[in-house]
């Protein structure tokens, strides 16, 4: 199996069938994804498929075979960027295992919405939980990364 | 407060990275003793580069702090870092933390009971005041003048004359000058502080934005196996028969391991089942789903969540074993004008951290070396010691970073299971804990039932107040005839209950436990606080007050108090009562700001309600406001929240009100949605949603925190706002519907979330 990640071609041996979180962990060494629940319940294995975020547990390998896997690790551009400063600006993470997958969230939802609102930004970020509880936070910082990017 | 004089020392044969480094280690003690030993620990064999250096500067210039506590997004590192660069007068991007390994040597490690800058506030302002202290001397010898004309500013020591020498340039002097006395170092008074009391950003963030960082499910050892286990259903179950056929038919599984069966007590020995080793995560998840395993139930086959509680209930509404005792409650509440009485409940909870338990182990003949995400590192390098037979110091424990918490990892049955499993199978293991396996094998919040009744006077104060309370005990874990609440949990809440009441009695009743208990996130207090802070707004709807004003009155005039003379055995979170005495003031104190953060007494839109709740934990005083609205069908929604906390002095305000944002969300979810039930002795949730966590959709819009400006000694910070959530929400929901919850939680898995409306109260 071929897969492109974070815009680098891998040959990778699994089976199809193995879910895109493990490839990616466990052959890949790309740890930055993670397993949370393995049912897509919790959001933190959030990765983008050609742009658009999937939650990599329940995603089989196979199927993203020729499109392009973008990972926490390969994350660019300035929407990401100014997510990633926002973040920082507050310290919004605790203890940061969901903050991959909410960056992730955070920074698809951006490129969909440029200056979403509080029930778009609901929306978008429900299916990313975090037992810390940052959502305050995480509200806050993407209004400043949407007001930065602009 | 001040240790004495031996507690620091230098190591002078210390080196980083292969020159000289001045470096200082800190003999931590306990009970008075003593614990480092007196080799160069240089010497001792660990996992740990560094491991004489508590903390050290290198001819470079960069400070390495050994931090001995896990961080696990409570920003220890950040907190440490910021008391040892205050008096070092460090530069900020020169300190680099490196984890420590859990060893004897580092003192206290146990991640646990908000007390990593209580514990540390002293002793690492001291050691960098000292290293200050010897630089500003090797630079006044090399100008020939004297160490009063120098001082160390930001990495530098700087003359009066205004010349000035890098910090990094100075060790190979500083290193052969003696240690100057802790009694003789002049800490920097307050105002001077630079980044004490400072929102100082975290020194864990930046690399987290990056998906940097290795938490323990992310450790990876050449040649590493990936391990997953079927555990018994009921706690000291075991296989009857195992059928593994199945299993070996799954491409990439190499082996199964049967794990000795587990008998009482629980301890933090593995729950034994069998172990599927594969080659990735997947193929032994997939390989577990495979096995056919008969079950024996064992001892608590019988657990059932619904039978324990009508029991539990019935147990409260008789007299219990007296615990601690003002006046005659009895007679009083005979001749009150007006009685009220009160049934609360509150289920199992699980930790549920985002990063379910994972540990990694490899052996090197008789030694095995750890990596996990542990609260306890010592406790796991002794759980694993006498699990596999080994001596401590053949075990050493990494420790990562850690994805959440909440009490759950400083159980490290998961790093004994990883030792047992590597030995096996003669390769480096990972055990890896999938949500299924968190949820059906925790170490639970304790289930408890508790009745308030509180008797009046004709003007309707509250003359005579008892308090009983049941649920199975912490210590069964250790030692299941341990069946009566234990005089750690009752001080959580309730033996330290602050109210003014003439007449007061608090009574208990011993539980069996059928499941492994431990302590969870502010742990007893959660039901204490729950059942004495909702009571106390019933008392006031019963004499038709103000809940917010009869909550004070409750709390009455400032004073100290100590529950110790009135029977109870009363350790205050192991701080001593003069330093940190139980001070109504405070409590009463940010009662009243809580309430005017929230403009208590406004009027309301129809189908709104306020709630206030105040409780003082691990030595720290909060209370906090929530408004909710209940609309026409029911559906409820958090519009506010507003807490105030007096933790004394707080290190970091940013990182202190993160903790009181996080700690008051994580006591309205488990309010609203935390239930752990078991059938059969099983526990019946075995992912999300099924064990409900708040989401951000139900997270409130609006929350502010306020932090007390104080000069009294550090409070804990990590679980004080989660006791008064859960009250709080319910008497706000209270004062919008007349609904009273006293059942926990208020809604279920089934996501109906309805509140049920009895009045309106409207404004």
């Amino acid at each position: 199996m071929k897969l492109e990640i974070n815009g680098k071609s891998h040959e990778v041996d699994a089976s199809e069938n193995t879910p895109l979180l493990w490839v990616l962990r466990d052959h890949l060494g790309l740890t930055g994804t993670k397993f949370g629940c393995g049912v897509a319940q919790c959001g933190a294995c959030t990765v983008h498929v050609d742009g658009v975020p999937r939650r990599a547990c329940v995603t089989p390998a196979g199927s993203v075979e020729g499109r392009s896997v973008v990972t926490i690790e390969g994350l660019s551009g300035p929407k990401a960027e100014a997510v990633r400063k926002a973040w920082e600006a507050i310290d919004v993470p605790q203890c940061g295992y969901c903050q991959s997958g909410q960056i992730m969230s955070a920074v698809a939802l951006l490129q969909e919405v440029a200056r979403p609102d509080d029930t778009q930004i609901d929306q978008a970020m429900a299916g990313n939980l975090c037992r810390c509880a940052t959502y305050v936070r995480i509200r806050r910082a993407i209004h400043s990364a949407a007001g930065e990017e602009g | 407060m001040a240790p004495d004089d031996s507690f620091l020392k230098v190591d002078r044969r210390a080196f980083v990275g292969g020159s000289a480094a001045l470096a200082l280690q800190l003999v931590l003690r306990r009970g008075g003793r003593a614990i480092a030993a007196e080799k160069s620990l240089a010497e001792v064999e660990g996992g740990d580069a560094t491991p004489s250096l508590w903390i050290a500067i290198g001819a470079d210039g960069v400070v390495r702090l050994t931090c001995h506590r896990s961080e696990m997004g409570q920003q220890v590192w950040t907190a440490m870092a910021q008391l040892l660069a205050e008096e070092l007068e460090a530069d900020w991007s020169k300190i680099e933390i490196v984890q420590a390994i859990g060893h004897p040597r580092y003192g206290d490690q146990n991640t646990d009971g908000s007390r990593s800058v209580r514990k540390n506030f002293h002793r690492l302002r001291i050691a960098g005041a000292a290293m200050r202290t010897m630089l500003e001397a090797a630079a006044a010898k090399r100008w020939r003048t004297k160490p009063s004309k120098c001082r160390g500013e930001q990495h530098f020591v700087v003359h009066t004359s205004g010349k000035r020498i890098a910090y990094g340039d100075l060790i190979e002097d500083a290193m052969k000058l003696p240690m100057p006395k802790p009694s003789a170092l002049a800490l920097k008074p307050r105002e001077r502080w630079r980044y004490i009391g400072k929102p100082v950003p975290s020194l864990t963030v930046p690399k987290i934005t990056h998906g940097e960082g290795t938490f323990g499910q992310d450790v990876r050892i050449p040649g590493m196996r990936y391990a997953v286990i079927a555990r018994p259903p009921q706690v000291f179950g075991s296989p009857s028969t195992v059928d593994d056929a199945a299993t070996f038919r799954v491409p990439g599984v190499e082996k199964t391991v049967r794990l000795p069966n587990a008998s009482p007590p629980a301890l933090f020995a593995p729950l034994g089942g069998v172990a599927v080793v594969a080659r990735d995560t997947w193929s032994a998840i997939q390989g577990r789903r495979a096995l056919r395993i008969d079950w024996e139930a064992g001892p608590n086959g019988d657990y059932d969540s619904a039978k324990f509680e009508a029991a539990m209930m019935a147990a409260v509404r008789e007299k219990g074993e007296v615990r601690r005792k003002r006046g005659d409650v009895y007679a009083t509440l005979t001749s009150s004008a007006k009685r009220v009485d009160a049934e609360y409940y509150v289920p199992h909870l699980a930790h549920a951290p985002m990063e379910p338990p994972a540990a990694t182990a490899r052996w090197d003949g008789d030694r095995v070396e750890l990596w996990g995400c542990g609260q306890t590192p010592q406790r796991a390098r002794q759980t694993v010691a006498k699990i596999c037979g080994v001596p401590e110091d053949n075990v050493t424990i990494n420790i990562t970073w850690l994805g959440g918490a909440f009490g759950r990892k400083s159980k490290p049955d998961f790093f004994a299971e990883a030792a047992l499993i590597a030995r096996e199978v003669g390769a480096p293991v990972k055990v890896v804990w999938t949500r299924e396996d968190d949820l059906q094998h925790g170490y639970y919040h304790t289930v408890s039932a508790q009745r308030l009744e509180g008797g009046f006077d004709d003007e309707g104060k509250c003359v005579a107040l008892v308090h009983r309370t049941a649920f199975p005990p912490i210590p069964s874990t250790f030692d299941p005839t341990q069946r009566s609440p234990s005089w750690g949990e009752l001080r959580l809440g309730a033996s330290d209950n602050p109210f003014v009441v003439p007449n007061l009695q608090l009574e208990s009743h011993a539980v069996d436990a059928k499941i492994r208990i431990g302590w969870l996130r502010s742990v007893a207090n959660i039901y204490h606080a729950f059942a004495v802070q909702s009571f106390a707004a019933e008392l006031a709807h019963a004499v038709g007050r103000d809940p917010k004003d009869y909550l004070l009155e409750l709390i009455g005039p400032p004073r100290t108090f100590d529950p110790n003379e009135e029977g109870a055995e009363y350790d205050n979170y192991g701080s001593s009562l003069s330093e940190y005495p139980l001070d109504t003031g405070r409590l009463a104190n940010v009662t009243k700001i809580a309430a005017k953060m929230a403009k208590w007494g406004r009027d309301l839109p129809q189908g709104h309600g306020l709630g206030i709740a105040a409780h003082r934990s691990f030595v720290t005083y909060v209370a906090t406001a929530v408004e909710v609205a209940v609309d026409e069908d029911g559906q409820l929604t958090i519009v506010g929240v507003w807490s105030a906390m007096d933790a004394g002095t707080v290190v970091n305000p940013r990182h202190a009100a993160a903790q009181m944002e996080g700690g008051t969300l994580f006591g309205l979810s488990n309010a609203l949605y935390g239930e752990i039930t078991a059938k059969g002795g099983a526990v019946q949730q075995a992912n999300f949603p099924a064990w409900r966590v708040m989401r951000m959709n139900e997270a409130p819009r609006s929350m502010e925190v306020h932090i007390v400006e104080s000069n009294a000694p550090p409070g804990g910070v990590g679980e004080p706002a989660t006791p008064p959530a859960a009250p709080a929400l319910a008497n706000a929901i209270f004062a919008a519907t007349g609904t009273r919850y006293r059942r926990l939680p208020i809604f279920g898995a089934d996501r109906r979330d309805r509140i049920e409306r009895i009045e309106r109260k409207g404004a």
